[in-house]
């Protein structure tokens, strides 16, 4: 196997991943985009574990997962909460921030 | 001989499972149904462990499918059926500047690949690897790697308060 080979599979899974959050404008499918490039890191950071015969790959696989599973607990919750007060979830629409 | 069919094998299986996660990643960004994107993204994810099995990464893909296909896809179908009068197929998921998004993703791509192809051309992937196994991972994260266990720690502590004092009604 090519080390290559994996590296371009997850550059492919990041750039649908970036186009996924330029183009969706639900929450949820905004989301479920981070998480494709996430995972596009995961397979690098294996990649490159294996290529250089360290555990450190491993390692920060598990704290990046560790990490998306938090980032998603807490931006559902924020995407409840932003429904419950509009009843939309577009993302184009909110725009109280701008101050 | 045996070897070198094992590792045709290898590339056969890498190559089937990239091109099965390469059409569910862009069904997940392309689909018109909420729940349809969500079991699009098991796919995704399920492919990414097999790459991990593929990568000698047993533990991460254990974790992966625990973590992943188990529990973060059960919080997506959550928010999605409480977010969301109907299931069913919606028109109103996009941006109306997506296309956009097709020359950034494309122009990203290219620098991506160009960098890789001509950093890493034909390089191979060592052919018996050494053997990570899971004592050697606890060694890292409890040694080396101690200190942003306890970030994690606390991360994830006040993700999950966080997540209580959002969604609770009051």
């Amino acid at each position: 196997m090519l080390t290559g080979q994996f590296l371009l599979l997850g550059a492919i899974l990041f750039c649908i991943g970036v186009y996924g959050v330029i183009a969706r404008k639900n929450a949820v499918l905004v989301l479920m985009s981070i998480e494709l490039i996430l995972n596009s890191v995961n397979i690098n950071l294996l990649a490159f574990a294996l290529r250089n015969g360290s555990a450190d790959g491993h390692t920060f696989a598990l704290y990046v997962i560790a990490v998306a599973a938090a980032e998603v607990g807490v931006g559902l919750a924020m995407v409840l909460l932003i429904y419950r007060n509009r009843r939309n979830i577009g993302l184009d629409e909110l725009s109280e921030m701008h101050g | 001989m045996i070897a070198i069919e094992l590792l045709v094998a290898q590339n056969i299986g890498f190559a089937v499972i990239a091109l099965v996660m390469i059409v569910a990643a862009l069904r997940v960004v392309t689909t018109h149904n909420v729940v349809h994107a969500a079991l699009w993204l098991v796919v995704v994810l399920s492919g990414a462990a097999a790459q991990y099995v593929l990568l000698a990464a047993e533990f991460v893909a254990v974790t992966q499918v625990l973590v992943y296909i188990g529990a973060v896809m059960v919080l997506f179908l959550f928010g999605t059926m409480l977010t969301r009068a109907r299931i069913g197929t919606e028109r109103d998921l996009n941006n109306p500047y997506r296309l956009l998004g097709i020359p950034v993703a494309g122009l990203l791509f290219a620098a991506m690949a160009i960098a890789i192809v001509s950093s890493f051309g034909d390089e191979q992937l060592p052919s018996d690897p050494r053997v990570i196994g899971i004592p050697e991972i606890s060694d890292q994260i409890f040694g080396a790697y101690l200190l942003p266990f306890w970030a994690l720690s606390f991360v994830l502590l006040a993700a999950i308060i966080g997540a209580i004092v959002l969604a609770r009604k009051d």
